[in-house]
């Protein structure tokens, strides 16, 4: 908002105070929901960049604690290249659908978005559900949180993941739900908007995790 | 979505995070997702191809698999978040520039300073004798 120049601007009436004449200039181009789409979407983004630093945090704490196994397994023994592969498909397919959910939600074609965000769900909830299976596996195998400070560093930044991954997946079906019940309308579309955003950025985080979790792991 | 024209969007306005310029027809918007959707896909590929085979010196593969995440992640916020290097887009690319600030710091910083700890710390077996 800040680059607006003030050539644009149009000359301020008398009684304008400058902050007036500023804000009138934004809004004789953009109508009002589109400014606000664009406030809404740069809020939501700033959450999303304080979450990536909240990641950056587990990740720092993962990646100090590897070697601290406690003569416990390594992430090379208990890691599943396999399903770690098929996760990692699940879930950038899912941001594939997510978008042409949202390029649907825009043309206004509830077939292209219903169809793209239900592809979406299935596939974020295959994601989980590998996931979870993974957990309990190393579980079983007397692998979990408490075996060793590597595993618990490993728990709290996947598990972590999964959980904002589960939490995405209730606000999809809550996206599905708000189009069918009140329509494209602006404030749902803006909601859309910030779901989107934050699906591609869990997948982002995701490409971290998988590069320097686990294939790090298998290459050491 | 936007009614409002390119030219006029680009002179001082910004644009909604996630929001493509232009991108008002369908097909323009599907082949984008595509691109990039092909591009992740080949990369992640690579990734998962040189842990297995002998291709890259065995040393260097955590540097490799940084470079192609971070390459992966580019192309997540080029084709998928549709940031941009335009004027409409300087606020957002700002925020997310100062955040990866952050992260560096976070991350490098930690690891640094925690390898530095372990290299001066006595060796595990003498506490334990010194305990006993």
């Amino acid at each position: 908002m800040s680059t607006a120049p003030a050539a644009v601007l149009p000359t301020p009436g008398p009684a304008r105070g400058h902050a007036h004449a500023h804000a009138a200039g934004l809004t004789e181009h953009l109508s009002h929901s589109e400014s606000q789409r664009i406030v809404v979407g740069y809020g939501f983004w700033i959450f999303l960049i304080s979450d990536i630093i909240l990641f950056a945090a587990f990740f720092a704490t993962y990646a100090v604690l590897t070697d601290s196994t406690a003569g416990g397994p390594t992430g090379r023994d208990l890691f599943d290249m396999t399903l770690v592969a098929v996760e990692t498909a699940c879930l950038l397919t899912s941001s594939l659908f997510c978008g042409l959910a949202g390029i649907g939600a825009q043309a206004r074609n509830s077939r292209m978005f219903h169809g793209a965000m239900a592809v979406t769900f299935v596939l974020g909830a295959a994601f989980l559900a590998i996931e979870l299976h993974e957990f309990a596996d190393m579980i079983e195998k007397g692998a979990g949180p408490s075996r060793s400070a590597f595993l618990s560093a490993f728990f709290a930044l996947i598990g972590c993941h999964g959980l904002h991954v589960f939490a995405g997946l209730l606000w999809l079906l809550t996206m599905m739900a708000q189009v069918v019940a009140k329509g494209y309308r602006d404030d749902i579309m803006r909601r859309m908007l910030c779901f989107a955003l934050f699906w591609h950025t869990l997948d982002i985080i995701w490409v971290g995790l998988f590069s320097l979790v686990y294939l790090v792991s298998m290459a050491l | 979505m936007s009614n409002v024209k390119p030219e006029e969007e680009s002179q001082h306005g910004d644009i909604a995070p996630g929001d493509e310029q232009g991108a008002d027809e369908i097909g323009r918007g599907v082949r984008g997702y595509l691109i990039g959707f092909v591009l992740a896909a080949g990369l992640t590929a690579v990734s998962f191809y040189i842990t297995r085979s002998t291709l890259v010196w065995t040393p260097s593969i955590p540097i490799a698999l940084s470079v192609l995440a971070v390459a992966q992640m580019g192309v997540h916020l080029v084709f998928f978040l549709h940031m941009t290097s335009g004027p409409d887009n300087v606020n957002n690319l700002m925020a997310l520039a100062f955040g990866l600030l952050i992260v560096l710091l976070l991350v490098l910083g930690s690891l640094w300073i925690m390898s530095h700890l372990n290299h001066n710390m006595m060796p595990m077996e003498q506490i334990m004798r010194m305990q006993r």
